[in-house]
């Protein structure tokens, strides 16, 4: 873990109004690893990724992505450099169909580390991928159920080939079968070279696929360090993470 | 009524349904994305057709003409895309009314600029080349450029369905109408996209205006009305829904058609009802109906919530001791007013026109601030106010003194009536149903001859012998203001008001706490009409006349523009809206030809360096840390 973090957070502060939210959050991500942001309802892990993704306007700090400054970019820019978003509360379009979900997300191809073209994520590539959505093709956003809108979701953010992804709570309100799916589904990813931030309450979930964990209390960094040592500790999971 | 007159207007129908087509699918496209309601949608149409005047006298060719057609609605479209990219593109995170404010502003600017290139006559454009003609239809004669109208409206629905369903820009311009932030999140440059509708939207106005251009004359008056109707349009089809606003558009003008037809029509009771007279008022019934059985149109939805983050309001504070006592001694200096200029000045009818507009200023802003609620048609309170106390004064002969009395009560019967089915809706629509209130009562003053005067008005309303002079008419003005404007103030400082900005804040917890938020919104709504229609009252004593233009959507345009001048954040903010923008268009319209440029520039220029408003600006100034 030498070599530069892709993502990289320092003193990252965001408030909404008169309500500061995070009080200088540092974190990392780098090439190809799964990372978990733990941490209660409302320690700020959406908050996190919202100010990263520059969707809060009020936020100060210094964020970099790729070894370029991101802090004052606005949100279209960053995800064209290579920052996936996939929110909590899915946001998918409900009045498109399924494929033009996927078809807003479609960015060009980028060029991985070794300076190739990275083979280009497709519609076709995805339905292999979440096979419930290649029946649902055609049918509206809407209509379909919450865990394959939860896919929809993460594969509409694939189909911008990002380098990295912030995955906010994608265990949130879905059926333990698609629980499942999604951890192969992140390990899938994870083997295909993406970096992911896993934004999770469900302890046990992050654990089958993040190697490194940060607790978030308050807006605050209270935890850094290996997923194991955080399993092993009582008092920190009592202290930050159970009820 | 024959059955080929029938069919002939109902063809007629048709034609209309078209033409207001073309500017409606513009005005939702534009809302559905940007979340504009662009009130200058109807100048842009008006600029098509004197654009296509002007180039057809150039190109007069057949040919030409169908080019001019082209090149005038490019031209707009053009036009358009200029006024996002400087304009609009700044204010896309300022509050929503502002850039209302700006595009009203640009209806200003457009009048004025029409009148200094094409002049004040109305133009006749030419007859389109090869459709000049008629066709027989049953044996009567219909003219063939009604027939290509009637083949545009689908034809361009159509084309519209198409752009949006089979290309990736349509696709990403309904992914931004749901939820514009994620599209940006997923790298979409959304201002590209804005752009790009707007100036779609802009050329579809424009083919609008050049297309009627063979049917009626371009006339600096044609934007006010396009601009209702495409409003009506688009709510009734349900805001963003091209099939919606065709199908809305049809409906409208098929019933002022059938309207038409019907003609004069005898009772058994030998009452004549002339229903040609109702096409005024047909499409704000129709929208009024429609909106209350179906409040998101008719093939609309309802409207997910705002997902940008909305800036919270800074909660009002009651006046300290120091504001209190500066108040009371300006009031004072003002009382003495006519002591210093003089029982016969003008600077006393002026301030007179204030008091009046401050009362009316502050009427709005009770449910348009701590109500959350936009009436767009305020000026029926004012109206109803004005005739409630002319027609006691002039029909019945009550004395001046009972018959002003009268007129909070003419308000408040109309905001009982109205706010009912208003508090059904909200946010836009809710706009949009005030509207069509204010002009069903605007149409039925105007053809009501016999009992308010129809369009000449009432005239002899002049205060009884003790409030004769300025003098003493303005102290009354003066003391009825400011007790209209404290009770306002008062009532937001009570439980009441406590309830009503909780409704505003979030309808849903309010319920959820025991709170009846439509009754508390009814209530504010009755109460705001009450205290406007006294203004009302107080203005048609203070002229001595009255006319439906009392009741235009232009007053009602004038109290949004007060309000928002001064800050919508603050309660002082429509007193000193309502005084600047008084002065300043008294000021400018006295010292200007082009005075509406003039005034259209200088709000532009306050809304993009205050977008809070005079008060909320000097506020942010002597409060920053």
């Amino acid at each position: 873990m030498n070599a530069a973090p892709l993502l990289r957070a320092r003193h990252l502060e965001a408030r909404y109004g008169a309500a500061q939210v995070l009080f200088g959050v540092d974190l990392d991500l780098h090439a190809g690893e799964v990372v978990a942001l733990l941490g209660r309802n409302g320690a700020g892990k959406s908050t996190t990724m919202k100010a990263i993704m520059g969707l809060i306007e009020q936020r100060s700090g210094d964020i970099s992505f790729c070894g370029r400054q991101i802090s004052a970019a606005r949100p279209h820019h960053i995800a064209r450099l290579g920052l996936g978003y996939v929110p909590e509360d899915r946001r998918i379009f409900s009045d498109l169909t399924v494929l033009e979900n996927l078809e807003v997300g479609r960015r060009p191809a980028r060029l991985g580390a070794d300076g190739r073209a990275m083979q280009a994520w497709t519609p076709e590539r995805l339905f292999a991928l979440f096979p419930n959505l290649a029946e649902a093709r055609h049918r509206a956003a809407g209509r379909i159920s919450g865990g394959e809108q939860q896919m929809l979701a993460v594969a509409r953010t694939l189909m911008g080939n990002p380098i990295a992804i912030l995955l906010d709570e994608p265990s949130e309100g879905v059926a333990p079968a698609i629980v499942d799916q999604m951890t192969d589904m992140i390990l899938a990813l994870k083997g295909a070279g993406a970096a992911i931030l896993l934004a999770e309450q469900n302890l046990a979930f992050a654990a089958l696929v993040a190697e490194r964990a940060y607790v978030l209390e308050r807006g605050e960094i209270r935890f850094e360090g290996a997923m194991r040592q955080l399993r092993e500790d009582d008092a920190l999971r009592r202290a930050y993470l159970e009820f | 009524m024959s059955f080929s007159g029938l069919t002939v207007q109902l063809l007629n129908g048709l034609a209309d349904a078209s033409a207001l087509f073309l500017l409606a699918a513009g005005l939702s496209l534009i809302f559905g994305v940007t979340r504009i309601v662009n009130f200058a949608h109807g100048s842009l149409y008006m600029l098509g057709a004197y654009v296509a005047w002007s180039l057809t006298e150039r190109l007069s060719s057949v040919a030409g003409f169908w080019i001019s057609m082209l090149l005038a609605a490019l031209a707009v479209g053009a036009l358009g895309a200029t006024i996002e990219l400087v304009l609009l593109r700044r204010m896309y995170r300022a509050p929503d009314l502002s850039q209302l404010l700006a595009t009203f502003a640009l209806t200003l600017i457009a009048r004025d600029a029409a009148l200094y290139l094409w002049g004040p006559e109305d133009l006749l454009g030419p007859r389109a080349p090869g459709l000049s003609g008629s066709v027989v239809i049953l044996g009567r004669l219909f003219p063939q450029y009604n027939l290509l109208l009637i083949a545009i409206g689908p034809v361009v629905l159509i084309a519209l369905r198409t752009l949006l369903a089979q290309t990736r820009w349509g696709v990403l311009v309904r992914a931004a109408t749901q939820d514009r932030e994620m599209v940006g999140a997923l790298g979409v440059n959304q201002s590209i996209l804005f752009t790009t509708v707007f100036a779609l939207g802009a050329f579809l106005a424009g083919l609008g205006g050049a297309l009627q251009l063979p049917r009626e004359p371009a006339s600096a008056g044609i934007d006010i009305a396009a601009i209702g109707d495409a409003f009506v349009v688009v709510v009734v089809g349900g805001m963003g829904s091209m099939p919606g606003a065709f199908i809305a558009a049809l409906l409208i003008c098929e019933i002022k058609a059938l309207c038409i037809a019907l003609g004069d029509w005898t009772t058994p009771f030998g009452l004549t009802i002339a229903f040609p007279h109702f096409t005024l008022v047909a499409e704000f019934a129709v929208m009024a109906v429609v909106l209350v059985l179906r409040p998101w149109g008719l093939l609309g939805r309802q409207q997910e919530t705002a997902r940008a983050s909305a800036a919270s309001t800074a909660p009002f504070t009651p006046a300290g001791s120091l504001t209190k006592w500066g108040a009371a001694i300006a009031l004072a200096a003002v009382a003495l007013l006519p002591f210093l200029v003089g029982g016969d000045s003008y600077i006393l009818v002026l301030s007179i026109d204030i008091c009046v507009g401050i009362l009316f200023a502050a009427s709005l802003h009770f449910i348009m601030g701590p109500g959350g609620m936009h009436s767009f048609g305020h000026a029926a309170y004012f109206g109803l106010g004005a005739y409630a106390s002319a027609l006691a004064l002039r029909r019945a002969d009550i004395p001046m003194e009972l018959a002003l009395a009268l007129s909070p009560l003419g308000g408040a019967l109309g905001a009982l009536a109205f706010g009912w089915f208003c508090v059904r809706l909200s946010g836009v629509y809710l706009s949009m149903l005030t509207l069509a209130f204010g002009q069903i009562v605007w149409s039925i003053v105007y053809q009501w001859d016999a009992i308010t005067g129809g369009s000449n008005g009432l005239i002899g309303i002049w205060p009884s012998a003790r409030l004769a002079s300025k003098s003493a008419y303005f102290h009354l003005t003066l003391a009825l203001s400011v007790a209209g404007a404290l009770l306002l103030r008062r009532i937001l400082f009570s439980p009441f008001g406590y309830a009503l900005r909780a409704t505003r804040d979030s309808p849903l917890r309010s319920g959820a706490i025991g709170i009846d938020v439509r009754r508390i919104q009814w209530a504010a709504f009755i109460i705001a009409g009450t205290v406007c229609g006294l203004a009302g009252g107080l203005f048609a004593f203070s002229k001595g006349s009255i006319s439906p233009e009392t009741i235009s959507v232009g007053r009602s345009v004038d109290g949004l523009v007060m309000v928002l001048l001064g800050g919508v954040e603050t309660l002082s903010g429509p007193i000193v809206g309502a005084a600047s923008y008084i002065v300043l268009q008294d000021v400018i319209s006295r010292h200007m030809q082009y005075w509406r440029a003039a005034l259209g520039m200088f709000m532009l220029l306050l809304v993009m360096a205050f977008p809070g408003g005079i008060v909320g600006a000097l506020r942010h100034r002597f409060t920053r840390t």
